[in-house]
């Protein structure tokens, strides 16, 4: 990093600069490629230094994303990556917080994790690349999977369970911020990503990232998206958001809603020593 | 000398105010000089219900509980049945009973107490707004020769702020108990003196490990209640931000430990505190802390298990769990506090150790110490606070997160710090931090993680010492029951038989050097510990050399194991 000069403008950060030279795990063709260059793209955009942003996350092959960044990094263990980066901006309220990961990860392991970081409200965003399908364990049903899907062996007459609706749930429990994206356009979901870090509070962006390699149907995703929860302005009451969600065929993007409620952030202030403390239990 | 004390239980229905009784007695005794040590017993109830206030006064510091009790005052006997085994009588023990709550039943008759009637009920009902608890106060502390001053000033203090009436009624009911006060033979505690003002306190054990990991440097702490461990949580939920620290209440303790880990990562020095359930859901996150090298502390407050067990009582069953409960080659830190008062020292110790060692440390500490009160000496002030070993600017040009070094511990880099981005990991990995799948890369920084526990410096900490070191006969213990065994160790002494006592503070990883040179010489051990399975002697044995002859004293919880069973054991084994 070359030492910023007060006299002079801050360097100009370029996406590459967010970018590790580690080699992603992904297939060649993953969605997940598209997202790691909008999460580049939107710290540059937002002029980020990369050691004042942290990227948490669990396991699988979304997860593995902090590593091919050049912010700090927490790839912490399945399906705690929310809890782990509500630990870092609790602990350090100045530093940008990203959490990110897949729909399995966040939405079946992690989904307890999920419905109170949407309810607990820190300010951090969450990044869920969701491609329907556990692809590290060689493709098994997530819970965003269609219930006919058989493709898997575990499930061979499909989970028979209907899926998950992250934004839904998200609605449900709190979250500030509710957007879904697309890893057609690595611009536009940077664009979206950074409203996502700009909102106050919990923000979630589920964007939808097909698994060449177990879904391959999902290259048809380009074909199904559209822009616009049927308005082409977020909700900001919950009301109007739950019927325009009542509406989505689950391929609906930009912003569904965004909230004002206050952030959660404990302002502890110093004001006695731990001896002071201590001085409760003396006996006088 | 052994401990010239006396041991009081008192016992009621909810609504009696046994452990408002219990509590008074205790702070009056601490006003009047005296030390003390009080425990609870209570049942499943939520509210009310039956509860015991188990008390030892002494002049002398109390660390544990004598064998017997001198004096139960028994407001009435419901539910006695199911606490009688924890309230061990003899024939110079007194029974003190309101004649009106029915007989004495069989299992508080049969050990030959001598039986007292006082109706407590009705001398309270002969004042206007007068409580049965105030009248049995008055009672004991007058058959203990406890100052009355010292009572009184408690009572005006609790009371006080419902007026002076509410404060003259409880006295009322005070003087009243006082009057009933004719047994003799009771141990007493006349001679005591006030100590210095400021110089003693009444802490409880979780309070007390609270208070040290704050001043051990803790300013981040995520927590999910559960018992007996939750006091630690609401006390520092309260004075962590009096220092700038922070206590966020999480959903589970999958997310309570891995937000400390988040918090600890970030650069702040962070806990969580739990029981073995909650322990168990903790495992695979304190396995992440052992990898990505992040301190973390886990205090473990122990109670009968396994699964759901006994919730309100205490064991020591969670050695092997803390010891052992983590997946692949984890080496990690696991400490145990050895009294109430050393609850501060241990657990300000446990956070210096995890931030100088970038390691998960879970301190043990266990019911019967975390719930109980006890009156100390105001415990020192120690200097070591959580340091880690941050990196420097030179350690920053082409940073390596987990470079090895000599010594096992790697400089690290604090979110903020330019250059210094990398990515903390569980995945096994490269001296930089990235991925690897390597043979070379696991065995160096397998090597670094226990090379890093094993070079450490822990000093004399390592062990509280008693007895005479040179003694043929030796005895290991940890945690709450070291008080016991100071006590058995003593008597054994006046008694002409000479023992060595060592009750290690760091349980993991186990000090063989140090272990085995404070057993040389002896040629028969004991080892003492509240759990079924023995689990410390097969923790010991599986690492060190010990003398030719062990006998194991050990028992399931929630029964304590009393100074007395101890010098049974140890004259046994002597002979």
């Amino acid at each position: 990093m070359s030492a910023i000069d007060a006299d002079t403008a801050a360097p100009v950060l370029k996406a590459s600069d967010y970018k590790s030279d580690v080699k992603p795990v992904w297939c060649p063709g993953c969605g997940d490629f598209s997202v790691l260059s909008a999460i580049t793209k939107a710290l540059a955009e937002l002029g980020i230094p990369p050691h004042e942003a942290v990227v948490a996350s669990g396991i699988g092959c979304s997860s593995r994303i902090p590593a091919y960044t050049t912010v700090y990094g927490f790839h912490s263990v399945h399906g705690r990556a929310l809890p782990v980066a509500s630990g870092i901006k609790l602990a350090r309220p100045e530093l940008t917080v990203l959490a990110a990961g897949g729909d399995g990860d966040g939405f079946s392991i992690g989904g307890n994790h999920f419905i109170h970081a949407c309810r607990r409200n820190v300010d951090m965003t969450y990044i869920v690349m969701d491609n329907a399908v556990y692809g590290m364990t060689k493709g098994q049903a997530s819970p965003t999977t269609e219930p006919d899907w058989t493709a898997s062996k575990l499930t061979p007459d499909g989970p028979g369970i209907s899926a998950f609706q992250p934004l839904e749930m998200a609605l449900s429990a709190g979250a500030q911020f509710i957007a879904r994206g697309f890893t057609a356009n690595p611009n536009t979901l940077a664009h979206l990503i950074c409203q996502a870090i700009r909102h106050p509070g919990f923000s979630l962006v589920q964007v939808l990232s097909p698994c060449i390699t177990y879904r391959p149907e999902q290259r048809a995703y380009k074909n199904r998206v559209h822009q616009h929860f049927g308005h082409p302005e977020p909700a900001t009451d919950r009301r109007e958001a739950f019927a325009r969600l009542m509406d989505d065929d689950g391929f609906s993007l930009g912003v569904l809603y965004k909230g004002s409620q206050p952030v959660y952030q404990p302002a502890p202030a110093p004001s006695a020593t731990p001896e002071e403390v201590a001085a409760q239990f003396a006996i006088c | 000398m052994s401990n010239p004390s006396v041991s009081i239980a008192l016992t009621g229905s909810g609504g009696a105010g046994v452990m408002t009784a219990g509590q008074m007695l205790l702070t009056a005794a601490a006003r009047a000089g005296c030390y003390g040590l009080m425990s609870r017993s209570l049942g499943p109830q939520i509210r009310g219900g039956e509860s015991a206030a188990l008390l030892r006064l002494s002049t002398a510091p109390v660390d544990g509980p004598d064998d017997i009790f001198d004096l139960l005052l028994a407001f009435d006997w419901g539910n006695i049945d199911r606490f009688a085994a924890e309230l061990p009588l003899n024939e110079n023990s007194v029974v003190i009973y309101d004649p009106g709550q029915g007989p004495v039943p069989e299992v508080v008759r049969e050990p030959g107490p001598r039986l007292v009637q006082v109706p407590l009920k009705e001398i309270a009902k002969g004042i206007p707004g007068g409580r049965e608890n105030m009248v049995g106060l008055g009672l004991i502390t007058t058959l203990i020769g406890l100052d009355a001053a010292s009572l009184r000033q408690v009572i005006e203090e609790r009371l006080g702020r419902k007026g002076a009436e509410a404060v003259d009624t409880s006295w009322q009911a005070v003087e009243a108990g006082a009057e009933a006060a004719t047994v003799d033979g009771l141990p007493r505690l006349d001679q005591a003196s006030p100590a210095a003002p400021g110089s003693r306190w009444q802490i409880s054990g979780n309070d007390a490990v609270g208070l040290g990991a704050l001043r051990g440097g803790v300013r981040f702490v995520a927590a999910y209640p559960i018992t007996p461990a939750t006091e630690i949580l609401e006390w520092m939920a309260v004075n962590l931000p009096k220092v700038g620290g922070a206590l966020v209440q999480c959903e589970d303790e999958l997310a309570s430990v891995c937000m400390a880990l988040g918090g600890s990562y970030a650069g702040v020095p962070s806990m969580t505190a739990t029981a073995g359930p909650g322990l168990a859901l903790m495992t695979e996150a304190i396995g992440l802390g052992v990898a990505s090298e992040t301190p973390v502390v886990i205090a473990n407050v122990m109670r009968g298990g396994p699964s759901t067990g006994i919730p309100t009582k205490s064991e020591q069953s969670d050695l092997n769990i803390a010891c052992y409960g983590l997946h692949g080659d984890a080496p990690h830190i696991v400490t145990a506090p050895t009294s109430i008062a050393d609850c501060v020292f241990t657990a300000q110790w446990t956070v210096y150790l995890a931030e100088a060692l970038q390691c998960p440390a879970i301190l043990l500490s266990d019911q019967a110490m975390g719930q109980a009160q006890a009156v100390i000496e105001k415990p020192a002030e120690v200097a070591f606070i959580g340091r880690r070993k941050v990196a420097r600017p030179a350690d920053l040009e082409n940073y390596q997160r987990y470079r090895i070094t000599a010594d096992g511990i790697s400089p690290v880099a604090l979110p903020g710090m330019p250059g210094g981005q990398h990515t903390a990991d569980g995945l096994e990995h490269a001296p930089s931090g990235t991925p690897s799948t390597q043979a070379a890369h696991h065995q160096e920084q397998l090597d670094k993680r226990r090379r890093k526990l094993d070079r450490f410096d822990y000093g004399d900490h390592w062990a509280i010492r008693a007895g005479d070191p040179e003694a043929e006969l030796a005895l290991i213990t940890f945690g709450s029951l070291t008080g016991a065994a100071r006590d058995a160790v003593t008597r054994c002494a006046e008694a002409g038989l000479p023992v060595r006592l060592i009750a290690p503070r760091l349980l993991l990883p186990v000090q063989v050097e140090r272990l085995e040179a404070a057993l040389a010489g002896a040629t028969k051990l004991l080892i003492v510990e509240q759990n079924h399975e023995a689990q410390l002697r097969h923790l010991l044995a599986g690492h060190i050399r010990l003398p030719a002859v062990v006998d194991s004293l050990n028992r399931a919880g929630p029964l304590t194991i009393r100074p007395g069973e101890i010098v049974s054991a140890l004259t046994t084994l002597a002979a």
